[in-house]
C-alpha cells in the first residue's frame, strides 16, 4: 500500500532508498544532507530489509565502497552536499569507467569552495559537463519536490542498471530541506544473491571454476582498446540521450517567453509564469527532469514553433543556459537570470527579469 | 626409461596452481610480487575458496594482478582497495574478500581509507607488498623508504628532516583494537615462503569464522630493478638493511599484541 506522509526531502530520499530495495548506502555526514544518513541509522534497515547503511571515514571512502559494491552487482548508493561531492569526483570517474550502476546524491550547496549551507545548482557543470576526468557522463535527475526526492531514488536505480551507468540525483539544500506531502511507493523486495548473480552475469561474486573471471577495471593500456571502450561509450550515451529524456511543460502551448529551470528555481519560476500570465505576459516554463541527458529537441521544437526568448533560471552565474543556448541554436533570445551563493530568487524577482526580458533588456541582474 | 613413462599423474609431485595462468608476469625477474601472487592463489586453491573469493588489485606494480590471477577480482583507484573491499564484504559477508598493495598505494595516498578499513575491523585479509619503493613508476621515494636510500625523488638520499621517517606503518595498525591478526613475511628464501603461506592460511582460516577482525600481512620485498641492484644483492641489501628497520615476525595474533613496537629516533 502506498502511504501518505509529511517528510523533509532528505528523509523521503532515504525512505525511499529502503523501500527501492537498496543493497547498501555509504556516507559521510555534511549539511545540508546529513539527514539522509541520520534518517538510515535511525531506521535500521539492516534488521528488515538487511540493507547496509555505513559511515565512512571520508566521501573517497564511500565512494570508493560503492564502486565496490556496485561492481559486485549490488545496488549501492551514497549522498552529499558540493564539497563532498568534489571529492568523490575520483570515483566517479572509474565507476562510469568500469560501467558500474550506482546512484550519487548531490544535495547542492553555495560554493566555490567551503562556501554556503544554503541551496545552490552551481554544480550543474561538474554533474554534466565532467567533473571528473575522462568522457564520460552521469544520468543526472533533477527532482523539484519532495515527491520526486522519493520517486527519482526508484528511477535513478532503474536507469543505472538498465544502462549501466553511475545515475546522480542532483538536488538542492531548498528541496532536501523542505518538508512537503509525499506519497511513498509500496516497498520492493532487495534481490536475493541469486537474482543478482543472474541479473548481473558481469559481477564479480566469485568465479565458479570452469567459468570465466570477471574484472571490474577501467585500466585498458592499449590506446587502441581504450578508444573502442570509449566508442562504445558513446554509443551509449546516445541511446540514453534517445530514450530517457524527461521534463515537464507548463503553459508552453502559446507561450511567447519560456523560462527553463529545474529544482526549487523550477519551484519559484512556476509561481512567477502564474503572476506573468496575470499580467497578461504569455509566459510558460520548461522544466528539465534529467539534465542530462537534457530536452535539446523539445527546447528546439518550442523555438521552432516561435517562442520569442527563453529565460534560463538558476541559483547558479548561468550554467544550465549554456545547453539552452545550444538546444535553441540562434532561433530565438536565450538569456540566464539568478541568484548566487545561496541566495534564492524569489517568485516576484523572476517575474521582474522576465518582464525586461520581455522588453528586450539583456543585463536582468 | 622413456620421457613418456615419467610423466604420468601417479609420478607427479608439483603443480602450478591453476587459479594462476600462463600469462608471463610483468613483474621483474627475481622481484617478490611473482612468489606472492603464487602462495596467494595456493592458498585460496588448497583451502578451496577460490569461488567465494573476491580480490582488489591497486595502483602500483601489482595493477594487473587480476590478469595473471584467475579468480574474480575488482581494479581499485591508487589508495581506495580497502574501501573497495570495504563496500564489497558488507553486502557479502560470507565471502573472502583480500586486497594487494603496495607501500605507496597503502601507506602514502591510502592511509586514510587503510586506517579506517582496519579501526572498523572489516573482516578481510590485506596484503601488504613493502619494497621501500614507487617501482612502477620508476624508483621514486615511497614512504617506506630507508632514511639515507637514494631513488629518483630522493637523489641525495632520503633526509628525514624534510622528508620524514620511513614509516611502519604495520606497527600503527597493531595498535587498532579491531586488527585481530598482524605479521610481517619475506618471500626470499624457500624457508621465508613457507612461512609466509602458512601466514596466508592462518589469515583466511579467520576470515572463514565470519567475525569482526583485519587480517594484514606486510611482505618485505626487495626491488631490484629499482634499488639497480641484482636480485641476488638485492635480498642480502634487505637482510643487512631493511630487516633492521622492519622486523620480520608476527606482530599481532587473535587481537594479542606480541611485541611492542618501539620506535626510536
Amino acid at each position: 500500500m502506498s502511504e501518505l506522509r509529511l517528510m523533509k526531502g532528505n528523509e523521503a530520499l532515504a525512505e525511499a532508498a529502503i523501500r527501492a530495495g537498496v543493497d547498501a548506502y555509504y556516507g559521510y555526514p555534511i549539511t545540508p544532507q546529513s539527514e539522509v544518513m541520520e534518517y538510515l541509522m535511525a531506521a535500521n534497515p539492516e534488521k528488515t530489509t538487511g540493507m547496509v547503511v555505513l559511515q565512512a571515514e571520508s566521501e573517497v571512502a564511500s565512494i570508493n565502497m560503492v564502486y565496490g559494491a556496485a561492481g559486485a552487482g549490488k545496488m549501492a548508493m551514497t549522498s552529499s552536499s558540493s564539497p563532498g561531492v568534489s571529492l568523490m569526483q575520483e570515483g566517479i570517474s572509474y565507476i562510469a569507467g568500469a560501467e558500474l550502476p550506482c546512484v550519487v546524491v548531490n544535495v547542492v550547496r553555495g560554493g566555490p569552495g567551503l562556501g554556503t549551507i544554503q541551496p545552490s545548482q552551481a554544480d550543474y557543470f561538474q554533474t554534466v559537463k565532467g567533473g571528473g576526468h575522462g568522457d564520460y557522463k552521469l544520468i543526472t535527475l533533477a527532482p523539484a519536490s519532495v515527491q520526486e526526492m522519493s520517486d527519482f531514488m526508484r528511477l535513478a536505480f532503474e536507469l543505472a542498471f538498465k544502462y549501466r551507468n553511475p545515475a546522480m540525483i542532483l538536488s538542492d539544500g531548498a528541496i532536501g530541506q523542505m518538508m512537503e506531502k509525499v506519497e511513498l511507493f509500496d516497498p520492493i523486495p532487495r534481490r536475493t544473491d541469486e537474482e543478482v548473480a543472474q541479473q548481473c552475469p558481469w559481477a564479480t561474486t566469485g568465479r565458479k571454476r570452469g567459468t570465466q573471471k570477471r574484472v571490474i577495471t577501467s585500466l585498458r593500456l592499449v590506446a587502441s582498446v581504450q578508444e573502442e571502450f570509449n566508442i562504445k561509450l558513446q554509443k551509449k550515451y546516445k541511446q540514453i540521450q534517445e530514450n530517457e529524456v524527461r521534463c515537464e511543460m507548463i503553459g508552453c502551448e502559446d507561450a511567447q517567453f519560456v523560462i527553463v529551470a529545474y529544482g526549487s528555481s523550477a519551484r519559484t519560476s512556476m509561481k512567477a509564469v502564474e503572476l506573468a500570465r496575470k499580467s497578461g505576459l504569455r509566459a510558460g516554463l520548461l522544466r528539465p527532469q534529467t539534465l542530462w541527458p537534457f530536452p535539446t529537441k523539445e527546447l528546439r521544437s518550442l523555438a521552432e514553433r516561435g517562442v520569442q526568448g527563453f529565460l534560463s533560471v538558476e541559483m547558479s552565474a548561468g550554467q544550465m543556459v549554456e545547453d539552452v543556448r545550444l538546444a535553441v541554436n540562434g532561433r530565438s533570445r536565450v538569456e540566464h537570470f539568478g541568484r548566487m551563493g545561496g541566495v534564492i530568487a524569489s517568485p516576484s524577482d523572476i517575474f521582474e527579469a522576465l518582464k525586461q526580458f520581455a522588453a528586450g533588456e539583456k543585463k536582468l541582474f | 626409461m622413456e620421457l613418456e613413462d615419467i610423466i604420468k599423474e601417479e609420478n607427479i609431485v608439483f603443480k602450478k596452481t591453476k587459479l594462476l595462468n600462463d600469462k608471463p608476469l610483468s613483474y621483474c625477474p627475481g622481484c617478490g610480487h611473482g612468489t606472492v601472487h603464487r602462495i596467494l592463489m595456493e592458498t585460496l586453491e588448497e583451502l578451496g575458496i577460490d569461488e567465494q573469493t573476491i580480490g582488489i588489485a591497486p595502483v602500483g606494480c601489482a595493477v594487473m594482478a587480476y590478469e595473471f590471477m584467475e579468480i574474480d577480482m575488482q581494479e581499485a583507484a591508487h589508495g581506495r582497495a580497502p574501501a573497495l573491499a570495504t563496500g564489497i564484504k558488507r553486502v557479502y559477508p560470507n565471502k573472502y574478500v583480500f586486497t594487494y598493495q603496495g607501500d605507496g598505494d597503502l601507506a602514502a595516498i591510502g592511509t586514510a581509507e587503510t586506517m579506517h578499513c582496519c579501526n572498523r575491523g572489516e573482516n578481510i585479509l590485506i596484503i601488504f607488498i613493502n619494497n621501500g619503493i614507487y617501482g612502477m613508476t620508476g624508483g621514486q621515494m615511497a614512504p617506506t623508504t630507508l632514511e639515507g636510500a637514494k631513488t629518483s625523488t630522493s637523489p641525495y638520499g632520503r633526509d628525514v628532516s624534510t622528508m620524514g621517517y620511513p614509516i611502519r606503518i604495520t606497527e600503527l595498525i597493531a595498535q587498532l583494537p579491531a586488527v585481530r591478526y598482524v605479521t610481517r613475511q619475506s618471500v626470499h628464501t624457500p624457508a621465508a615462503v613457507r612461512k609466509a603461506k602458512a601466514a596466508i592460511k592462518k589469515a583466511f582460516e579467520y576470515q572463514a569464522e565470519g567475525k569482526q577482525g583485519t587480517c594484514f600481512i606486510e611482505f618485505l620485498s626487495n626491488c631490484n630493478s629499482g634499488w639497480k641492484m641484482s636480485a641476488v644483492q638485492a635480498n642480502k641489501w634487505m637482510e643487512e638493511n631493511t630487516f633492521k628497520y622492519y622486523v620480520p615476525g608476527d606482530i599481532k595474533d587473535n587481537f594479542k599484541l606480541l611485541k611492542n613496537p618501539i620506535v626510536e629516533l
